[in-house]
């Protein structure tokens, strides 16, 4: 893949990101989430993870984000009225966030892998579908199991917990 | 020529961006959002290294791709619910502040 289009997608899933965050508007914050989510896929397919990157498109952008935009709705929720912010809160945070990602930086500087770019492989037809259920249904088949009980006791307790009595 | 830190360096900035919208944003909703973005960089780097981690046969480690197929189950199991207790903490309080909802605050 071009560089400048790990450039491009980079560059969108970053500043969609940041407009998530930026945004006082929660709908404008759930569109920026789907473009960020958007840029992403596009850089899973960069790296030859094509099944991921589907994947990534019809469960974030494909549901989650219509779970959320639905919630917005329901909700009725507006832009938000502008609250005073503890001023030492938010440059903490701030510095906080900072800190980690200078961290990260100088962890991945010393990664003497970080330096070396992607090994080619060795056919340019492969299936990862395929391969990736086969690993899903027998290496990870109990796993595979859990996960369906997980999210069904999810299910169940979205129901309950949208019941109009909680007790 | 894009190298592996690439990809690391803007996994921990979509990271940092997550995080960050967690500490500084007092909209619930917002903060949910920003934990998605923190998963999925998450799943970034995984994706990252499975490529760069060829195996014998010459074809990336599949076992990472897997590994980012449950953490999208949870992660898809993990907003249904916690956008259901959101729903109920506005039918009970009528907010999606976190500042109005200190009971376990001192």
């Amino acid at each position: 893949m071009p560089s400048f289009l790990f450039w491009i997608f980079a560059a969108v899933m970053l500043g969609f990101g940041a407009a998530v965050v930026l945004n006082r508007n929660p709908i404008a914050s759930a569109l920026s989430l789907v473009i960020s989510f958007l840029g992403l896929s596009a850089l899973f397919m960069s790296l030859d993870a094509f099944f991921i990157g589907i994947i990534q498109i019809l469960v974030y952008t494909g549901a989650v984000m219509v779970l959320f935009l639905f919630i917005i709705m329901l909700l009725d929720l507006r832009t938000e009225t502008r609250r005073k912010m503890n001023v030492v809160a938010v440059v903490g945070g701030a510095m906080v966030a900072l800190a980690f990602f200078a961290q990260i930086c100088s962890v991945v500087g010393q990664l003497g892998a970080a330096q070396q770019s992607f090994p080619p492989l060795a056919s340019p037809k492969m299936d990862d579908v395929h391969s990736v259920g086969l690993l899903l249904f027998s290496n990870y088949n109990v796993p595979f199991q859990i996960i369906g009980v997980l999210v069904l006791v999810a299910t169940v307790g979205v129901v309950v917990l949208s019941k109009r009595e909680l007790r | 020529m894009i190298t592996l830190g690439h990809y690391l360096i803007v996994s921990g900035l979509l990271f940092t961006i997550g995080f960050a919208g967690v500490l500084l944003r007092r909209n619930i909703i917002i903060i949910f959002m920003s934990l998605e973005l923190m998963l999925n960089a998450a799943n970034l780097s995984l994706v990252a290294f499975s490529r760069f981690r060829l195996d014998a046969a010459g074809v990336p480690n599949y076992h990472a791709q897997v590994f980012v197929f449950f953490i999208i189950t949870v992660a898809a199991a993990e907003v249904a619910v916690g956008l259901a207790i959101i729903v109920a903490l506005y039918r009970a309080r009528q907010t999606t502040h976190v500042e109005d909802v200190s009971t376990l605050k001192y």
